[in-house]
């Protein structure tokens, strides 16, 4: 798993660096996301939805695990 | 047309309309005209109709006044998740049950007739129109709900009064003049006959609806003669403003990549029209369309008041980030859309590839 750490960035950076992490990834692949901006719980998984990626869960607060499907 | 009625009220509506003198009754008779506008506008009566400093005094006080009025029949608010923060702030003083939207920002109805039926409930409180996203809420059926359930039902209009009209059914609504194109400083709240309203402040001994201290009459004479004015040409501006919305619509989402156009496409407010972009600081993308000309509102956090992003949004599950809130008005031409569509994607594209994107 990829771990990436955005906590003290603002929206929209975190969802830019899990964008340009994830390629890097292979496909069905977990990135994290540590962010707590307060937006990122609600923008993390709209990318997830625009993007046709997999929204995995918040297994805990200011976390978000993504699955790279394509 | 609100500037010449409010020239014209100051000359008779300086005075105050409670005094027998022939300057207060003078101001009585213009207070009793724009009352009575303001009454066949919403199609209500005379005396339901009181004026308020602003519409979120109003939209306040029709909430904890209907509150206060069904004390005994339970304590606690029904609401949308898209309510205006006016109605959130007031709602935030007791009990509250929220309602959740779908992610075109659709009140759930099977959910709001579970939270209305619940027992302990004394109001629910359901915006027209979300102000954000322009999504037209299903008044008659909510209100229908409210009324098998016995409760009464707050419908906060500041969007729609001027453009469209409300579904009855409702018990008590308010609007804001400066939103349909009257001076700013004028709230209305109408609460029908029978709705028990006691008022959250200390009160005269006239004991009807009304805000503390005298109204500005000059400015309520502006605001009725504006909203008459508005009323007659809103059928038309409707499809006019409504015909550049589904082009800015349709516009925006092809030529500008990974972008969300959100609320209803159909069920919507003529003039109002809401897209997110993806990897875009909402902050940068308003003050480049500043400089290009163009004066728009944004629900992302980094550019409001609070670092959260809107609860709109939030409750929709859109994305909340570079979001941008067109809103027309009578002033707006197709000259001025086109060219609002010809610079933004370019704009976006520079914001992105500043980003590394």
């Amino acid at each position: 798993m990829i771990e990436l750490d955005c906590r003290g960035q603002k929206c929209p950076l975190p969802v830019i660096k899990l964008a340009q992490t994830i390629t890097k990834s292979e496909v069905g692949d977990v990135v994290r996301v540590l962010a707590d901006d307060p937006a990122a719980a609600n923008d993390i998984p709209a990318w997830c939805r625009m993007k046709h990626q997999e929204f995995v869960g918040s297994p805990e607060p200011h976390t978000f695990d993504v699955r790279r499907l394509s | 047309m609100a500037r010449e009625a409010l020239l014209a009220a100051l000359t008779d509506g300086w005075a105050d309309p409670a005094r027998l003198y022939a300057a207060g009754r003078r101001a009585q008779q213009l207070s009793d005209a724009a009352r009575a506008a303001f009454a066949e506008a919403l199609g209500v009566r005379v005396d339901e109709v009181s004026f308020w400093p602003s519409g979120t005094a109003a939209a306040q006080a029709a909430v904890l006044g209907a509150l206060a009025g069904r004390a005994r029949q339970g304590d606690t608010l029904v609401h949308s998740a898209i309510e205006h923060s006016a109605v959130l702030h007031a709602a935030a003083r007791g009990k509250a049950v929220e309602v959740g939207v779908d992610r075109l920002g659709r009140l759930d109805l099977d959910a709001w007739d579970a939270a209305v039926s619940a027992p302990g409930v004394a109001v629910a409180s359901l915006i027209s129109a979300s102000h954000e996203v322009g999504t037209v809420q299903p008044v008659a059926a909510a209100a229908a709900y409210c009324d098998e359930a016995g409760v009464p039902l707050f419908v906060d209009a500041a969007q729609s009064v001027g453009r469209v009209d409300v579904p009855p059914g409702w018990s008590l609504l308010s609007a804001s003049a400066h939103k349909w194109g009257g001076p700013p400083g004028v709230g209305v709240l109408v609460v029908r006959k029978g709705v028990r309203w006691i008022s959250p402040y200390p009160q005269d001994d006239l004991y009807r609806p009304g805000t503390p201290g005298s109204a500005d009459l000059p400015a309520v004479v502006a605001a009725a003669a504006s909203l008459r004015a508005v009323r007659q040409e809103a059928a038309t501006e409707a499809v006019r403003l409504s015909a550049l919305v589904e082009r800015i619509r349709a516009r925006v989402a092809a030529t500008v990549p990974d972008v969300e156009v959100v609320g209803d496409p159909e069920q919507r407010l003529p003039h109002l029209v809401t897209f997110s972009c993806l990897y875009v600081d909402g902050e940068a993308l308003l003050h480049a369309l500043d400089r290009a000309g163009f004066a728009v509102s944004s629900g992302s956090s980094c550019t409001a008041s609070t670092l959260r992003p809107s609860h709109v949004l939030e409750a929709m599950g859109v994305l909340s980030h570079g979001n941008v809130r067109v809103s027309l008005h009578s002033g707006t031409t197709e000259a001025d859309v086109e060219r609002f569509l010809a610079v933004l994607p370019g704009l976006v594209g520079d914001i992105r590839r500043e980003a590394g994107m």
